[in-house]
């Protein structure tokens, strides 16, 4: 555990430093004007000019070398410093909080929800069987092959045109966190629960599994017992990665419902090439990254202590 | 057995998390007490050089001079004003009964203070010919020129030049709280999308009636439609005109249509050697199909533009021009034949075994542009023009006009950004050469002598004749084509009374409005 725990350390300081130095050479190399964009973004394109452009490089240093625009930066962070935003002046760290704060908020309810629709609906597809398998099979497919928006429109034209139950886009209150919440959860279940039924089923057909039954296991008891940990496992490294790339991939979602989170913000930022907020945005996402695998592999150890005490 | 107490107890749970929920609702912003505005654009900055539009308009901050819907000056917070014989001083009296929202009084000071710092910032005041701005006494301020400039008072009325109490700026001059002196002060700011502002009850002018009024940008023009449906927002701005239809039918709204001086412009380099000769930029703008646009493309029939300016800027609009005038000039065939334009076999015009090629930039901030470009695209291969649209960030227009690199651009052009339009044509047109967002390379020493002369004129009969000349000849040379006009469509919910739309987009007049009970 200790020497995971280690291994995850300097992995987490190896992913900040390069996470860091590669946005600063791809968005160095990115063609246009920083000057420029940085304008265009601060003042809008009814008040960018050339005059604008001149002291934005003027204001922000913007002739300096790379190099030593890239020395600033690594000084900072040593010091924790994340700078400021080049085009509003506010923090870095207060943006990104607001922007991966409403991601992850997102994130998390949609895992949530869609914990509850997959596992009992896996559980029961691979107890049942046929037709009900092939039903959610069906079922999984059509949602899954469906873009996410589409799903999220259904429920807006449904949720909040024709019953007006919730708000059809923004953010504030939980009302608003539901429908991109559900839209979310559907499209994660639908892959989900066939996770869930494999593992179940795989379970439930082994000899173990068996055995229990015919040495006098209630149903009940064979599930708590031999059942639920051995399917619980590969679930719960599945969410995980589910979990990860979901907080990259739920722009759409966030465009669709007006929702202020990290993957709309830095879309915008690197429209604007303001390199703090996109260096500050990767950097939290690197280290959400490590820290949530860190998180699944010791809930897996949790599950499955027996890779540790082979160790 | 032991699940129904669990469920039980999960189910205590949450209806008592919804209950302190609904409760801590009540305190602050509700749908009852709010209007609750929709919006496209984002604001990042509390600073009003950046984003003051949205201050402005959530008339959270106001400036000296206030603008009315005919582009006139009229009082603010300065009562009254005047300038001088030699138009070099003008002196400005202060109202004497405003506060800020932080609690100070307004005074002369205060006022010099704002100007000086937003002066230094970037914005219209940075760039007019100004020597000192005083405080004369408390309540007077006075602003002395290096030379005559009319816009001046337009140029206050900017939102860039509004005015806030001392202590809302740091030591570096950057804003720190927006204490201006609105009906409404901020309540609550999330940029890059929300804000919400309160009644301010010490308000100089007419108090509002709504407390609070919020401000939400939304992604997709659809998502907004769908809120103006929904009823969840009140009012809903720059809807898609291909929604005007349905929005119509329903009971619970209004919807407005109001012209706005902003023009769709085609922006040419005048300097190319394709392009240098008037003819070819005629020809190229013959062969446009504007009504086609205006009614195929952007679904507001009638919004076709010959000119730049509209026909509400009376001192700017040229009265006899039309169809027949312009169709008079030839077709765009026959005046590239004269250039030596030859079509090839695959139909592209060719002289001297060069291609006729262009390079036409635009930006994606407003989505009609793409699509008017792509429009433009093959109208213009049809006469045989070969064209590379390529869609970037609007900064790229001011950029390739510098370099050099610009051919060709489509462009959205506010002209009532500056209450007075001199101000923005002074920008595009009067220097040599051009500007940033109006003609480049392109060289008319009587336009420049004309506009640097309506910076002087105070007669309006003259300023008339002298603005008149000033179009012809924009129109006569086209350095730039104008394509379309625009027409902002809002839409309002009948539960709101008292709407109405500020052409220049200054103000919500929030203050105005008032819930009636449906």
């Amino acid at each position: 555990m200790k020497v995971m725990l280690f291994k995850r350390l300097l992995q987490l300081i190896t992913v900040i430093w390069g996470v860091g130095t590669l946005t600063f050479i791809l968005m160095r190399s990115l063609p246009g004007d920083m000057a420029y964009r940085i304008a265009a973004s601060r003042y809008g394109q009814d008040n960018v000019d050339s005059q604008a452009a001149a002291l934005v490089r003027e204001e922000l240093k913007l002739d300096q070398s790379a190099l030593t625009a890239y020395w600033h930066w690594l000084t900072d962070l040593m010091q924790l410093k994340l700078g400021d935003s080049l085009v509003s002046g506010l923090p870095v760290i207060d943006t990104v909080q607001h922007m991966l704060g409403h991601s992850l908020l997102l994130a998390f309810a949609g895992l949530i929800v869609s914990v509850l629709i997959a596992v009992p609906l896996g559980l029961l597809s691979a107890w049942r069987g046929n037709p009900l398998d092939s039903i959610l099979m069906g079922l999984s497919s059509v949602i899954r092959s469906m873009p996410v928006f589409v799903i999220g429109v259904l429920f807006i034209l449904l949720f909040a045109l024709n019953w007006n139950l919730f708000p059809v886009a923004g953010f504030g209150s939980p009302a608003h966190l539901v429908l991109p919440a559900i839209t979310l959860a559907l499209s994660l279940a639908a892959v989900s629960n066939r996770v869930v039924r494999d593992s179940a089923k795989k379970t439930f057909q082994s000899a173990f599994y068996q055995f229990s039954q015919v040495k006098g296991l209630s149903l009940w008891q064979t599930f708590r017992r031999h059942g639920a940990r051995n399917i619980a496992l590969p679930v719960v490294a599945f969410f995980g990665i589910q979990l990860v790339s979901m907080i990259e991939g739920i722009v759409m979602i966030e465009s669709l419902f007006s929702w202020p989170g990290i993957g709309h913000g830095l879309a915008h930022a690197i429209f604007a090439r303001d390199i703090p907020v996109i260096q500050g945005s990767a950097l939290m996402m690197g280290i959400l990254f490590v820290l949530l695998n860190t998180l699944v592999d010791i809930i897996c150890l949790w599950i499955d202590p027996r890779g540790v005490k082979n160790q | 057995m032991k699940v129904m107490p669990f469920l039980k107890r999960m189910l205590f749970c949450v209806s008592l998390v919804s209950g302190a929920l609904a409760l801590s609702a009540c305190s602050g912003p509700t749908s009852s007490n709010t209007v609750s505005i929709s919006g496209a654009f984002e604001f990042t900055s509390l600073s009003p050089s950046k984003n003051g539009f949205v201050f402005s308009r959530m008339q959270v901050l106001e400036t000296l001079l206030d603008v009315d819907e005919k582009g006139l000056l009229i009082p603010a917070l300065a009562k009254d004003w005047k300038v001088s014989d030699d138009a070099k001083i003008w002196t400005f009296n202060l109202r004497d009964d405003v506060r800020f929202h932080d609690g100070a009084a307004m005074d002369a000071d205060a006022v010099v203070n704002s100007l000086e710092i937003a002066k230094s910032k970037h914005g219209a005041l940075r760039k007019a010919p100004i020597e000192k701005i005083y405080a004369k006494d408390n309540h007077t301020v006075i602003i002395t020129l290096t030379r005559p400039f009319t816009p001046l008072g337009a140029v206050l009325a900017n939102y860039a030049n509004g005015i806030l109490s001392p202590a809302a700026y740091d030591d570096n001059g950057e804003v720190v709280t927006l204490a201006g002196t609105g009906p409404y002060k901020v309540f609550q700011f999330e940029p890059p999308h929300k804000l919400v502002v309160e009644r301010f009850d010490d308000y100089w002018g007419k108090k509002a009636s709504i407390q609070y009024a919020s401000y939400l940008t939304g992604h997709r023009a659809e998502s907004r439609v769908l809120q103006a449906k929904s009823g969840q927002a009140d009012i809903v701005f720059g809807l898609d005109p291909a929604s005007l239809a349905s929005l119509e039918k329903m009971d619970i709204l209004t919807v407005h249509s109001n012209p706005i001086p902003r023009t769709i412009v085609l922006k040419l380099n005048s300097g190319h050697r394709f392009l240098e000769d008037v003819r070819a930029r005629k020809a190229l703008s013959l062969a446009i199909d504007r009504k086609g646009i205006a009614k195929g493309v952007l679904h507001i029939p009638g919004s076709e533009a010959e000119q730049i300016l509209p026909a509400s800027m009376t001192n700017w609009y040229l009265d006899d021009v039309s169809d027949e005038t312009e169709a008079s000039a030839g077709m765009p065939d026959s005046l590239l034949a004269e250039l030596g334009w030859k079509k090839n076999a695959q139909g592209y015009l060719e002289r001297n075994g060069e291609l006729f090629e262009l390079t036409l930039i635009t930006y994606a901030d407003r989505p009609e542009l793409t699509t008017v470009a792509t429009s433009i695209q093959a109208q213009w291969e049809k006469i045989g023009v070969k064209t590379n649209v390529e869609v970037t960030n609007s900064s790229a227009i001011p950029m390739g006009h510098q370099d050099g690199s610009l051919e060709a651009a489509l462009m959205a052009r506010n002209y009532g950004f500056i209450a007075d339009p001199l101000g923005v044509m002074l920008s595009d047109y009067g220097s040599d050469g051009g500007g940033d967002w109006g003609a480049m390379n392109w060289n008319n020493k009587e336009l420049s002598a004309d506009l640097l002369e309506l910076e002087q004129t105070s007669d309006p009969v003259k300023y008339k004749e002298i603005a008149q000349r000033s179009a012809q000849i924009i129109y006569n040379e086209r350095p730039v084509i104008p394509v379309s006009s625009y027409v902002q469509q809002t839409a309002v919910n009948k539960r709101i009374k008292g709407f109405r739309f500020d052409p220049f987009e200054r103000s919500y007049f929030l203050n105005e409005m008032e819930f009636v009970n449906l």
